[in-house]
């Protein structure tokens, strides 16, 4: 099986401050492969690496055995919440329809075969009963079941998302990521799940990428998430607990030393 | 002048009939204008460039101004304004702050080399004036033809790119991890606009050019979010506007433009009240399941 995403010798710098380097990395069709690490550690800017919209230090990056360029066909994505201004004028069904054919060119004449495909997106997600309220007057939570019904549309090959669960209760957590876990082993999409917080899914990750410190560890979570090598990782004294079927990471350094870097990191990755 | 003479000049049916078949022109140049300004400014709304419009139209009548001033043709001369402003700020303005100062600050200048040119112009007076407030009354067929010709295109090249265009309006970060090249369609839109400024510029004058490429989009989106329904009621609020308000001046004494901006105007009341009262009765398209 080809590797559908693939890194050699992948190195990431803002000015002189390594987010990671020599990263060799190889992400298979329907694998579900975890970027975690602490505020700042580069895991936005990676899913930034894969969607093209940031130059790599140095390395090759391939999506779908090409180059990657900005954008591609082949992605979902399903980017951090932003919540959508009140009187956007788009509708629930509106933004998922983007999802469908928005890069097409011309303007939609299959409408009935689009709209089919909308309604089949929209009750996946649990979502038809707002299909045609205004976005912007939807909940978090209901626009985020949007944005994976959006990034399903077209089957795609890879699934790229950035802290899909953020504001979302447990509830809601569970039924996002039960979904993004479905596509990516019935339906065989390259999974990458960006987040802060590994147990929501712990029990769908194949492998993980755990970024910190400008440095970085890849393994599936029995390798990775060990007292070891997460105090290797921080530097510090890091004790990593396994509790029913949780993982519960103790000491970590406190996020508020690590503010400056943040600030840097963030204006970083927001050019 | 007492109130009987003042609604003389702004209403007056006398000879309707005969006064009617000699402006068909500026009917057909209205509905042509209608149709486009409803169409593209549903795109100037949701990629919020109501005051780049107003920028542009700035520049466009700089241009028309130096053109009456050498003695070439006026429209030209607006179209190369507003296309050469519409690309510099599709060039310059990345982000929405940066974008409003340099509206800002080409906004006065276009004004003003606008008004140095005309003073320098020793023409008629209405030329002039026809530049500020639109002067469609003196429509001929050729231009008609030019006009309507000019629109077509820009509306065959709205459609071909209005999929992607729409997506990189609403949800631009989406847009570009689906490979939708959203630069290129924001400078080709911008192209697009500084054309249809131009166009417009002719029946209502660079002043009152939001009242034909903003109002009648803000108006139908206080009422639907559906974007067809959108697009369809922007397009008959705008024609009914310019051919309402070319019917409606035929008799007066006024130019045309305080007719299709005060029913542009009218228009967008109506649809904000019926979209408030809407907000307010909490009918925003829900299906309400009872447990």
């Amino acid at each position: 099986m080809n590797p559908v995403i693939s890194l050699k010798q992948a190195s990431l710098k803002f000015g002189r401050r390594a987010l990671w380097e020599d990263l060799n990395l190889d992400i298979n069709p329907g694998e579900f492969f975890a970027v975690l690490g602490p505020n700042g550690s580069g895991k936005t800017s990676f899913l930034k690496v894969l969607l093209g919209l940031q130059e790599l230090h140095s390395g090759h990056v391939s999506l779908g055995g090409h180059p990657v360029e900005r954008g591609s066909r082949l992605i979902g994505y399903i980017p951090q919440q932003k919540p959508f201004l009140p009187d956007t004028p788009m509708r629930a069904r509106d933004l998922v329809g983007l999802g469908v054919d928005g890069h097409r060119w011309g303007i939609r004449l299959g409408t009935a075969k689009a709209n089919r495909r909308i309604d089949e997106l929209l009750d996946l997600v649990g979502a038809s009963d707002y299909a045609k309220v205004p976005v912007g007057q939807l909940s978090g939570g209901e626009q985020q079941r949007l944005r994976v019904a959006q990034a399903l549309a077209t089957d795609p090959k890879v699934l790229l998302c950035d802290e899909p669960l953020l504001s979302l209760d447990l509830h809601h957590q569970q039924a996002v990521s039960a979904l993004i876990n479905k596509q990516c082993h019935d339906r065989k999409s390259a999974v990458v799940f960006v987040t802060h917080e590994i147990n929501p899914i712990i029990d769908y990750v194949d492998r993980i990428l755990y970024l910190a410190g400008g440095r970085f560890s890849v393994g599936t979570p029995h390798e990775v998430m060990t007292t070891e090598v997460l105090s290797d990782l921080y530097d510090s004294n890091v004790e990593v607990i396994h509790a029913n079927g949780r993982i519960v990471v103790v000491g970590l350094p406190d996020a508020t030393t690590h503010h400056h870097d943040d600030a840097h990191a963030a204006a970083g990755e927001g050019s | 002048m007492d109130l009987d003479s003042l609604l003389q000049s702004v209403f007056n049916f006398e000879n309707y009939g005969e006064l009617l078949v000699l402006v068909q022109n500026s009917l057909w140049a209205g509905a042509v204008l209608g149709l486009l300004g409803g169409l593209v400014g549903t795109f100037v709304m949701k990629r919020d460039l109501a005051f780049a419009v107003h920028g542009i139209s700035e520049l466009s009548f700089a241009g028309a101004a130096f053109a009456l001033l050498i003695g070439t043709d006026v429209v030209f001369g607006s179209l190369v304004g507003s296309v050469a402003a519409a690309l510099l700020l599709g060039l310059m303005g990345v982000r929405a702050r940066d974008k409003n100062s340099i509206i800002g600050v080409i906004m006065p200048f276009g004004l003003g080399l606008g008004i140095l040119f005309l003073s320098l112009y020793e023409g008629r007076a209405a030329n002039k004036f026809g530049l500020l407030t639109g002067q469609i009354v003196s429509v001929d067929t050729v231009q008609l033809q030019v006009l309507a010709g000019t629109a077509v295109a820009v509306m065959a090249a709205l459609c071909v790119i209005w999929r992607p265009l729409s997506f990189a309006s609403v949800d631009p970060e989406l847009a570009e991890a689906r490979g939708v090249p959203v630069r290129s369609l924001a400078l080709v839109f911008m192209v697009l606009l500084g054309v249809s400024v131009a166009l417009s510029i002719q029946i209502v004058g660079a002043l009152l050019v939001l009242a034909l490429l903003i109002t009648p989009a803000a108006a139908a989106l206080r009422v639907t979010s559906s974007p067809r329904l959108v697009v369809l009621l922007s397009v008959v609020f705008a024609v009914s506007a310019t051919v309402g308000g070319i019917l409606l001046a035929l008799g007066g004494r006024i130019p045309i433009s305080p007719y299709v901006t005060t029913l542009s105007f009218l228009i967008y009341v109506v649809c904000r009240v019926i979209g408030s009262v809407r907000a307010r009765r909490g009918l925003n398209g829900r299906v309400m399941r009872t447990a």
